[in-house]
């Protein structure tokens, strides 16, 4: 860990590894030095379980660019999926995604 | 310098064996060694970040075929075992191995080198990277390493923000305590060490009279070693892996 740049949280769902699919529980965020993309650094997430062995992991490596357009998609999708899902509990994040709706 | 010539018999043994790290743990280790009778000096390859990976077990064996014994710890051995990388992403998603830990693997390695029959009972530490930062840690907090290699740590100069339990010092405030020459390979370009760092770490090491040699490259960011990487630099890796071996045979002694 070079770079020091490390954010966490807790997550549920499913991820589908090398070994087939696995509960996660926890999605590592980094911006550090990447084992295949072809960049110095690069915006890296781990969707794991901590819990199981170390294979158990979803990883992509990022550009920044990358990135940032990934999150606006998410976010785009999320500002569509609230209303849908009867789900007005995350106010601030819907106001981010509409943000990021704007050209 | 150790120089190959064609009519020299070379051997070399390279495996799989386990010694006790930090806290008295077991942990695997990458061994490789020159065949013969030597004596041989050692050489500790703390692995960096991206992980225990081929680079470092190629490395190893590059310290071999130039004559050393040379013994790269497995410091992930406690997240598990994987591939390199997934191992070492476990490790990143906890916050990393802490200085403790890396440092009492390195306190491992150099007592098994130094126990070994065909050792001199000379060894050196080295480390790219985040174990570029490591090495000189050991090289601080140890006794007994003759020679250090710190190529590029980042991370040797820390704010007090940076700090965590795992990293609770930052690695400039034990240079009072380096206790053997230290070699230290930067690029201008990097970021992390970036040359301001080096340049306060160059300050410290003049300030208590160590011995030590830094060059820092032009036109070469981090990580100029790393053939399969994109911040690979021919000419500078050609030229600091010269300057490094010259380093260690002047301090560590003749390879057999």
């Amino acid at each position: 860990m070079c770079t020091g740049i490390v954010e966490t949280a807790d997550v549920s769902g499913s991820g589908k590894g090398p070994n087939g699919w696995f509960k996660l529980e926890q999605v590592n965020v980094s911006y550090d030095h990447p084992t295949d993309a072809p960049l110095e650094h690069a915006l890296n997430i781990d969707f794991v379980n901590q819990k199981d062995s170390p294979s158990s992991r979803v990883a992509v490596e990022l550009s920044l660019e990358s990135a940032r357009k990934l999150v606006k998609a998410i976010l785009i999708a999320l500002c569509q999926a609230a209303p849908a899902a009867g789900d007005a509990s995350n106010s601030s994040t819907d106001a981010q995604a509409m943000e990021a709706k704007r050209p | 310098m150790h120089q190959y010539t064609t009519d020299m018999y070379e051997g070399m043994l390279a495996e799989t064996v386990m010694v006790q790290g930090y806290n008295g743990d077991a942990i695997n280790a990458y061994f490789a060694r020159p065949l013969g009778p030597g004596p041989f000096p050692g050489v500790v390859v703390i692995p960096h970040m991206p992980g225990w990976d081929e680079w470092y077990r190629e490395t190893t064996r590059r310290f071999a075929h130039h004559g050393y014994l040379s013994l790269s710890p497995n410091i992930y051995y406690r997240f598990g075992h994987g591939s390199p990388d997934d191992v070492a992403a476990k490790a990143r998603g906890s916050g990393g191995v802490s200085d403790d830990s890396a440092v009492g693997d390195a306190e491992g390695s150099l007592r098994l080198l130094k126990s070994l029959p065909l050792s001199n009972k000379k060894v050196g530490v080295f480390g790219t990277c985040s174990s570029g930062r490591q090495a000189f840690l050991a090289a601080c907090r140890l006794k007994g390493f003759d020679a250090a290699l710190d190529c590029w740590g980042g991370r040797i100069v820390m704010s007090k923000e940076e700090l965590t339990p795992k990293r609770p010092v930052s690695p400039i405030e034990y240079t009072k305590d380096l206790s053997c020459p230290l070699l230290g390979l930067f690029g201008e370009e990097d970021e992390n060490p970036n040359p301001q760092q080096v340049q306060l770490l160059d300050q410290e090491l003049k300030k208590y009279g160590k011995t030590y040699e830094f060059h820092m490259y032009p036109r070469a960011g981090h990580g100029f070693f790393y053939y399969d990487r994109p911040n690979y630099r021919q000419e500078q890796a050609v030229d600091g892996w010269k300057k490094l071996f010259i380093f260690l045979e002047k301090y560590l002694g003749t390879t057999s």
